[in-house]
């Protein structure tokens, strides 16, 4: 890529000729008002959609069929309720967060321990070890989802684990996803553990402080920033994996929320309480929002900038 | 720090790898294995066809079908999005008020910015549930209600979006194979769109604001105009940022199961009548299509086929768009 300098430089460049200076202002003020025409025609087609679907969860079903455009005569948060009872939308949340909470940390941990020793720790092999791990970005998850299914049956089963981490199990899910998130996980990481300087790590080193220590107690912390945007981009990432549970969750009662929520939506024609639906999308949609909202920043950034490595 | 060094690469690589190695090299390799067989999914006794699968790839309509629909996508998708993320990045830099300092990004631009990236991290499920309702082919969704209360429409004969299998173009046959381009999937592509222009405005406008500033002053010294900054300036300097957007979006436009199994109808979307399949939607139907014995081998043989017509796309577009001068600032 090409590098990028942040050089900010000191607006002290000749000032502009004087008698170009109107026209250009005048061409100022109407190019920015193009702009946010523009601009801000978009960002009504991109949250319509989302703020229409979020009102009806307010609504009466004959309301959702009858006057689809307009709000709820009376605002109801019935729907909300019967989402997450009736509608499992609550059993779908908790599973979700329990499968995270094992994953991201799984991820994090092992993501930061491969990258940090196939970064800092020449040995041979090592460009092997890391490229392996890279070409996983290349290929799609569906590619192996036929096969893994049989081999996350067959493996507990032939281990005498099928509770553990057989299909339908919380553990082998974790398992499967920290799995699917080391490539980019360890291929952001890795780029992030080189970038940082080799002094520090020396001192402790003269100090006495061995591999494992050093690891935990002085780069882990220097690799902040960059934990915490692939731990945020694999929070979103694992949140919204649907194929994965969709092939490993069969059981009603250990699905995931995205695979739950999708379930409910392609078969909503046998659906008679569309505000539930809808409701349980707004459930569904509330944790992205504020991950989101505290972190777009890094999201943004984490996302893109990883595109460009 | 000599001593364990070799016992803790070790202890810090084991586990990593041993998880990848068996959840994902593994599958992925047996996909490869599989696509040889006449593997039924189930049954311990298979055996080998050689590239059996992959010559009935030729003779198999749907995944014919499905291919043209994909070519549709690639033609379509990354070029309306790069387009419009290009061109409301613009909009955010350098359509601003110019002043001493030169030109500067619109206020709000991080407003923007924060809206129109968000489809991006929102999951297939809850996009499914808001563009099922949106698209819906009666009066309670909402571009038909919109459409109807400006009288734009027949209230007797709704737009059918996701139901509509007619073709926008005069569909193309050669031999077994179809090109074709269904209004369903056309709307797949608008809603890819509407998800996806966030991302690459955020891409391309970071890549805009890391051009220094005295590049654009120099260019409004010598009389440029903001068109003519943007073509001349800043379009060549982001050459390389659009051609990583472009295989981005190559990839993302062979994938595209998501919408499909989301959002058409159909036992695992592709409808109506097969009109959104997709080549990966049609290798994940196919495995458990009951007309076929040996399904999930001929799946394995799909998924194949597609990892490496992917390969192929991305080496093409890196060879056609990758930088022979590379400008360094």
């Amino acid at each position: 890529m090409a590098t990028t300098v942040t050089a900010d430089a000191p607006a002290a460049a000749a000032p502009p000729a004087p008698a170009a200076a109107p026209v250009k202002q005048r061409e100022g003020y109407a190019a920015n008002a193009f702009a946010h025409i523009f601009l801000a025609v978009w960002g009504l087609l991109v949250t319509i959609p989302l703020i229409w679907a979020v009102i009806q969860s307010f609504k009466t079903d004959d309301e959702i069929i009858h006057d689809p455009l307009g709000l709820p005569e009376q605002w109801l948060f019935g729907a909300f309720g019967r989402a997450w009872t009736k509608g499992n939308i609550g059993e779908f949340f908790l599973n979700t967060v329990i499968v995270l909470l094992g994953s991201v940390t799984l991820t994090m941990l092992f993501g930061a321990m491969a990258a940090y020793v196939l970064a800092r720790y020449p040995f041979r092999g090592n460009r092997a070890v890391y490229w392996m791990f890279v070409a996983g970005l290349t290929l799609p998850i569906y590619l192996g989802i036929l096969p893994l299914f049989l081999l996350v049956q067959d493996m507990s089963t032939a281990l005498g684990l099928e509770e553990v981490i057989g299909l339908n199990t919380h553990l082998g899910l974790i398992l499967v996803y920290v799995a699917y998130s080391m490539p980019f996980t360890v291929f952001f990481l890795h780029a992030f553990f080189r970038t940082l300087p080799t002094t520090i790590a020396e001192a402790a080193s003269v100090d006495g402080a061995g591999h494992v220590r050093l690891f935990f107690q002085v780069m882990m912390p220097m690799a902040k920033p960059g934990l915490i945007s692939i731990g945020i981009f694999n929070v979103i990432g694992q949140w919204n994996q649907f194929l994965l549970p969709t092939v490993l969750m069969k059981d009603s009662d250990k699905k995931m929320l995205t695979q739950g929520l999708l379930e409910l939506a392609t078969n909503a024609r046998y659906e008679t309480d569309f505000a539930r639906l809808f409701a349980g999308m707004t459930i569904a949609m509330l944790p992205i929002l504020a991950v989101y909202l505290g972190f777009h920043r890094q999201v943004q950034s984490g996302l893109t900038g990883a595109t460009l490595k | 720090m000599r001593n364990g060094r070799a016992p803790f690469i070790a202890g810090f690589l084991f586990a990593p790898v041993l998880l990848y190695v068996v959840y994902v090299l593994i599958p992925y390799v047996r996909t490869a294995y599989f696509s040889l067989t006449d593997f039924n999914g189930f049954s311990p006794e298979y055996g080998f066809v050689g590239l059996g699968n992959y010559l009935e790839l030729l003779k198999d309509e749907v995944y014919l079908r499905a291919i043209g629909h994909n070519a549709v996508v690639l033609t379509v998708f990354p070029i309306v999005t790069i387009l419009l993320a290009l061109f409301f990045a613009f909009m955010l830099n350098v359509g601003g008020r110019g002043d001493k300092a030169g030109i500067r990004g619109v206020r709000g631009s991080s407003l923007y910015k924060f809206i129109f990236f968000f489809p991006q991290v929102l999951s297939i499920a809850i996009v499914a549930v808001i563009w099922r309702r949106v698209f819906q082919s009666n009066d309670g969704g909402m571009i038909n209600a919109v459409l109807m209360s400006l009288g734009l429409v027949d209230e007797e004969k709704p737009l059918l979006f996701l139901a509509e299998s007619d073709s926008v173009i005069p569909p193309i046959h050669l031999g077994a194979f179809t090109l074709d381009a269904p209004v369903v999937l056309i709307c797949l592509i608008a809603v890819a769109i509407w998800g996806g222009v966030g991302f690459y405005l955020v891409l391309f406008s970071a890549a805009m604001q890391s051009i220094p500033k005295d590049i654009y002053e120099a260019a409004t010294l010598d009389g440029a105009t903001r068109v003519q900054t943007f073509f001349r300036v800043t379009l060549p300097l982001l050459r390389e940022h659009v051609s990583v957007a472009w295989i981005y979006l190559g990839i993302a436009a062979l994938d595209f199961y998501a919408l499909v199994i989301g959002l058409t109808p159909g036992a695992g979307g592709g409808g109506p009548n097969n009109a959104s399949e997709v080549m990966s939607s049609w290798m994940l139907t196919s495995a458990f299509r009951s007309s076929r014995y040996d399904g999930f081998a001929f799946a394995c043989a799909m998924g194949m086929s597609i990892a490496l017509l992917t390969m192929l796309l991305a080496g093409v577009q890196f060879r056609l768009t990758r930088s022979r001068d590379k400008l360094e600032f």
